[in-house]
């Protein structure tokens, strides 16, 4: 059955508090209650989240931002370009050496929200997302190991096949095998760290930056408006 | 009264952590942050890379390995001909070998995929590229011909006269591959097949011969990359730069880079010698890396591993500020 959804005479858009019946509606209305404009994009947080260790997951986001740039240069040149180019093995550079600052801050990231407990008040899968995330980075980072068609990667080949033989996966993830392990490294895994990363900063932005771990109720920083005390100028 | 110590739980409840938070702001503008991020990250980059680059060190081929330590190339050889070498008694997937996975206990994964990259060391590694020139050897119809039996008794006598002429621990160093070194003996067409092997890869042939037997396209080095593994050369290599598993190799890389370091935890399970002398060593560090990896993921529902930062109020300097203006 089909619902008519024309506006009466005199009537503008429909209210968000209003039913709605339809697949693509109710999963509006609850995106729009889970994530409003103003808390995807604020202008402000918390007094609280002033400090360095903050930094470091926006970091890893920038890091993986020239990751991705040097890596689809060099992918669209092939894996043995940067052999014979001095800009290709200067791009190649620039790819090692971003994906180093990203592990850097990510794990600067990782203990810090650890020591913040920063799973708390329902933060959970923000936490786990983030692990996740970690976890497939280094697979991802493997595999550009085995891309670099030197001596590293035949020896890392070689070596890493009987970890992967010995958990019956070494035929699907044939670490010898150029071909498979060319599509692992520019498809599947950078698919699925950017799909998980993006996933855990839309939870953080859903549940916001998690408050210190011995604020009290009675702390003048809760008791006071927000709006009467917001502190200017940006970290 | 004694102040109620703070709640460590994931769980949303009604209290500061789980509530939209309701007191003093600042103002932060993460797009600002993610623009001076991207830039002061390029530079970075930009800096490392200008300043350190990145190692190249060139592979290894098979024409470089028979030129540079023939003795252990033939001595290699002559193992994939008569089915002896590691790769040839690996097992799944490459081939079927009873006994041969790697197992915890009564779990057994390797065997799980079958034999999904047939590797016959003898017919793909020798005797199928030597067929491949304009002049094959003629020894190869007396091999071919012969019962596994008799092939097996060449083989063994001639791998004992081998590494008698060249023992194991020095064979890699021998840039020469002597004949008259090596005892006689019946060792049927084994010397001819080696040889001629060892002649064939050292013009260069080999290399392309074997990759070939996939076809005119094929990016699986596989038969490659085991065939140089098996000897001691390559080993012997990756031994003086430091990247065999025993010299936290997996975690290294060539030259003074940084290598994967944040494989330090891996590497770590291999130099335990209980664990990295273990004949099911892989097996063990890749179970011990998932459950951690899984601990991890869950130590919000772990007592205990949850509440270490209470404990230890790291979180303190990280607030410093907050908590100066409580």
């Amino acid at each position: 059955m089909t619902t008519t959804l024309e506006p009466k005479a005199g009537e503008t858009a429909a209210p968000e508090t209003e039913e709605l019946h339809t697949w693509t509606g109710k999963t509006r209305q609850w995106l729009i209650k889970v994530l409003p404009s103003d808390k995807l994009l604020p202008e402000g947080q918390p007094s609280y989240v002033a400090s360095w260790i903050y930094v470091f997951g926006m970091g890893a986001i920038a890091s993986l931002v020239y990751i991705i740039i040097s890596g689809v240069i060099l992918s669209l040149n092939g894996p043995a370009w940067y052999h014979v180019s001095a800009l290709g093995h200067f791009v190649n550079s620039t790819h090692l050496w971003s994906v180093e600052l990203f592990f850097i801050f990510m794990v600067v990231h990782l203990w810090g929200k650890y020591w913040m407990a920063a799973w708390r008040g329902g933060r959970v899968l923000t936490w786990i997302t983030g692990v996740v995330s970690f976890a497939v980075s280094i697979v991802a980072g493997f595999t550009g190991y085995l891309l670099q068609t030197n001596f590293d990667s035949q020896w890392i080949a070689f070596q890493a096949k009987d970890a992967l033989n010995a958990v019956g996966i070494g035929a699907w993830f044939n670490v010898a095998n150029l071909g498979q392990i060319f599509m692992w490294h520019i498809v599947l895994l950078p698919l699925a760290v950017a799909v998980i990363v993006a996933l855990h900063v839309v939870l953080i932005r859903v549940h916001g930056v998690v408050p210190p771990i011995d604020a009290a109720e009675t702390d003048a920083q809760l008791t006071e408006t927000a709006a009467a005390h917001t502190e200017g100028g940006a970290r | 009264m004694s102040k109620e110590p703070a709640s460590m739980t994931w769980r949303k409840k009604d209290d500061i952590a789980s509530r939209p938070w309701k007191g003093r702001k600042r103002e932060y503008d993460l797009f600002k942050e993610l623009t001076v991020g991207v830039v002061v990250v390029g530079l970075l980059v930009i800096g490392f890379a200008a300043t350190f680059g990145s190692p190249d060190e060139p592979s290894i081929t098979l024409k470089a390995w028979a030129v540079a330590a023939p003795a252990d190339f033939v001595t290699t050889a002559t193992a994939e001909l008569g089915g002896t070498s590691a790769t040839a008694t690996y097992g799944a997937p490459y081939n079927s070998t009873a006994g041969a996975g790697q197992s915890i206990g009564p779990i057994s994964l390797s065997g799980l995929s079958g034999v999904q990259i047939p590797i016959n060391t003898s017919v793909d590694l020798v005797t199928g590229p030597l067929s491949l020139q304009a002049n094959p050897p003629s020894e190869l119809a007396q091999w071919n011909s012969a019962s596994a039996d008799q092939q097996a008794a060449w083989v063994t006598a001639y791998s004992d006269a081998l590494t008698a002429a060249y023992p194991p621990d020095t064979i890699a160093a021998e840039t020469t591959f002597d004949t008259t070194k090596v005892a006689t003996g019946d060792y049927g067409p084994v010397p001819a097949l080696t040889t001629g092997l060892l002649t064939m890869a050292q013009a260069g042939a080999l290399d392309g011969a074997i990759q070939n037997e996939g076809g005119f396209f094929n990016l699986d080095y596989t038969k490659s990359i085991l065939f140089l593994g098996d000897g001691t050369y390559f080993v012997g290599i990756a031994n003086g730069a430091h990247l065999t598993g025993d010299q936290w190799g997996m975690m290294n890389e060539t030259g003074n880079y940084p290598g994967q370091s944040w494989l330090w935890l891996f590497s770590f399970w291999y130099q335990v010698p209980v664990i990295g002398g273990a004949a099911n060593a892989d097996i063990l560090v890749v179970g011990i890396m998932l459950v951690l990896t899984v601990l991890l993921a869950l130590v919000p529902f772990i007592p205990g591993l949850r509440t270490i930062p209470r404990w230890i109020p790291l979180h303190k300097l990280v607030w410093k500020d907050y908590y100066s203006k409580r």
